[in-house]
């Protein structure tokens, strides 16, 4: 149903522009919905599920189109977070404009990627998943211990009172006023996280359908035969880890200066693994699938946090479980009926789709 | 000279505990090619039941309470597996690779939830079950406790070692590792193999969590996804799939994990700590991996053309 409509958005230039207007409109308001329906905890969420779009976005280029299996994703988001916040708050006593910062970020994330998909390039599936799940490890280690002989990360206590996101005169920690009218701060990061999850949502349509894209795709479902036609396996391979990489130092840098304080704990392998399940629960290598896989998997441990008590509450007048638990335990089951019920992702791409049903696994697989 | 006998000895008990994990891995590996990242859970709920069963049970000696509370959790464990195998594997056998991935993250979620339910999210105290005494060996110690567990863990390798190598069951399952239609045409069950497989990598994973409590005097809802992550780890070393690879992977581990506490500060002249032990385990797979990219002593798999 979705894809038909998407199918005739594309023909017809009228429904295109007026849905185009619409989701703008729909995506500028949102927040001042949320924010005064459901408070500003959930404005919270929404700032965070756009972060977790543009990391599932990146660790999308590396798993949905290459087929590389990284399961260190976070690490790159740690990049990024660790160098925003090591440039920018009183630790060093070093305030570097954001401007820098974030390039600087993506940059150093990309180089990090090159770096562990270097030595890893002949390794495939599970001893890929495993080496790259180890660096993540590693990398998250070295933060924590990382205070001793020289404090270069501060250690397991982390790095408090990051410098908000601000340009010129402008932070975005405090409400903004602009022509008389007022924006709170939570707002004003929905809108800058928008738009740089749009433009990561663009550059990946774009990278989609390029001649690297349909590079990265050939290596996915045969990389033999991808040589064989002449495509440098080697270079490709190292570009996917690479973007993808520095996507997640992007996202880092803003998660830092957002909440303001960065330790080793938000950077474990339980948050790798929740990106990869957001790429796979959403639909491996479609865009639209992985933005929603991100948006489920920020929204619905929220959604348990926030009803696992009151609901307890209202059926046995007291609580009986744990909260965290029971939430964590609803969150585990969701994500284990999930995949029973649609083995391909929520929302796959039409060739994935084709080839779980078997249609044309010819055609697509280059005749096995 | 006692520094370094001593970081073996622990080193070996250390990896005898890895190997035994690391082999429910391997197994399930071997036969189905898929990772069963909630096997570390199974031995974390190995672990709590043999703990409870055995504080329920005070008073009673040693060489009658430690059996019962090793049969119960031996027992929960296998239950587990064999559910975990037919709730979130058989119904995606053949889905998309990453799928039962993703299912395999779910039950690991769960099971640690379901743990801190029933047991709480407190650090349990492993009681003592039995005077531990203290050996000199080369100048280094081994306590009773240690030699108990290094031959245990050496008397279950032998054992299953035999089961594979000897029985009807373990032809079967060798069969189905190799080629599961073609096992299937010769009259193997391949489903009743698989859930056979899961049911005794749990068996020994519910042992290895007695072990690995006992030794450490502690239990914990938490203490399995570490535990899991470095018997994979240990599996991948030797060379997944194959069984006296995750046996020689564990205990390397154990060994290298051990010499690498106590000698990184030495050789780094104190810029690490021995907090970096679990990086030093990490660097030597990745290394092995560029080097030997099957493990150890893994079979190198063909290309496929």
């Amino acid at each position: 149903m979705m894809t038909l409509t998407l199918d005739t958005l594309k023909q017809d230039k009228r429904a295109a522009i007026a849905a185009t207007v619409g989701v703008g409109v729909l995506l500028a308001v949102f927040p001042f919905i949320v924010g005064s329906t459901l408070g500003n905890s959930w404005l919270r969420i929404l700032d965070f599920a756009l972060l977790y779009i543009m990391l599932a976005l990146g660790l999308n280029i590396v798993v949905g189109f290459a087929g590389l299996l990284d399961m260190g994703y976070i690490a790159f988001y740690a990049v990024g977070a660790y160098l925003y916040a090591l440039l920018a708050s009183p630790h060093f006593g070093l305030h570097v404009p954001v401007w820098v910062i974030l390039p600087a970020g993506a940059l150093l994330a990309g180089m990090a990627g090159a770096l562990l998909g270097a030595p890893t390039l002949r390794l495939r599936g599970d001893y890929l998943a495993i080496v790259t799940l180890g660096f993540g490890e590693i990398v998250r280690i070295f933060m924590n211990n990382l205070n001793a002989p020289v404090n270069i990360t501060n250690g397991p206590q982390g790095i408090s009172s990051i410098d908000p996101i601000h340009m010129g005169g402008i932070t975005l920690a405090k409400p903004l006023s602009v022509a008389g009218f007022t924006l709170p701060s939570l707002h004003a990061y929905y809108y800058l996280f928008l738009a740089l999850a749009l433009l990561i949502i663009f550059v990946s349509i774009r990278l989609e359908d390029s001649r690297i894209g349909r590079a990265w795709v050939a290596i996915r479902e045969d990389e033999i035969a991808a040589k064989a036609c002449g495509i440098n396996t080697r270079n490709i391979k190292l570009l996917a880890f690479t973007m993808g990489a520095s996507f997640g130092g992007v996202a880092g840098g803003l998660f830092a200066g957002f909440q303001g304080f960065v330790s080793p704990e938000s950077f474990n392998l339980m948050e790798s693994v929740m990106v990869l399940c957001m790429v796979v629960l959403g639909g491996m290598g479609n865009i639209p699938g992985v933005i929603l896989g991100g948006v489920m998997l920020t929204v619905l441990p929220e959604f348990f946090r926030h009803s696992a008590g009151p609901v307890q509450q209202a059926i046995f007048g007291k609580i009986l479980l744990d909260p965290e638990a029971l939430r964590m335990l609803l969150f585990g089951l969701a994500l284990v009926a999930v995949m029973l019920y649609r083995p391909a992702g929520l929302w796959p791409s039409t060739i994935r789709r084709r080839e779980f049903n078997g249609e044309a696994g010819n055609a697509v697989k280059g005749g096995k | 000279m006692d520094i370094f006998v001593q970081q073996i000895i622990n080193g070996l008990v250390l990896g005898s505990i890895y190997a035994l994990v690391a082999l429910g891995y391997t197994m399930v590996y071997g036969i189905m090619g898929l990772i069963n990242f909630a096997h570390g859970e199974v031995v974390m709920i190995g672990a709590m039941v043999a703990l409870f069963v055995i504080k329920a049970l005070p008073g009673l000696p040693a060489f009658i309470s430690v059996p019962i509370a090793l049969a119960a959790a031996a027992g929960v464990c296998m239950a587990v597996g064999f559910a975990i195998e037919r709730i979130a594997y058989r119904p995606l056998r053949r889905a998309p690779k990453l799928a039962p991935l993703i299912t395999a993250i779910g039950i690991s979620i769960i099971l640690q939830n379901l743990a801190m339910l029933v047991w709480g999210r407190n650090y349990h105290a492993f009681p003592p079950i039995f005077p531990v005494s203290e050996h000199d060996v080369l100048g280094a110690t081994i306590t009773s406790l240690q030699i108990v567990i290094i031959v245990t863990a050496a008397l279950m390798m032998a054992g299953l070692t035999l089961l594979v190598q000897r029985t009807r069951l373990g032809r079967a399952m060798r069969a189905t590792s190799e080629n599961p239609p073609i096992a299937q045409l010769m009259g193997v069950n391949i489903n009743q193999i698989i859930s056979a497989t899961f049911v005794i990598g749990s068996a020994l994973a519910a042992v290895a969590g007695l072990m690995v409590s006992a030794n450490y005097s502690i239990a914990h809802y938490y203490m399995g996804f570490m535990l899991g992550l470095k018997a994979f780890t240990a599996a991948v070393l030797g060379g997944i799939g194959n069984l006296a690879g995750a046996m020689l992977g564990g205990i390397l581990l154990g060994i290298i994990e051990s010499l690498g506490a106590g000698y990184i500060g030495d050789l780094t002249g104190g810029f690490l700590g021995s907090h970096y032990q679990d990086i030093f385990a990490f660097f030597v797979l990745i290394g092995v991996l560029i080097f030997r990219p099957s493990g150890l002593i893994g079979e190198r798999v063909a290309e496929r053309a």
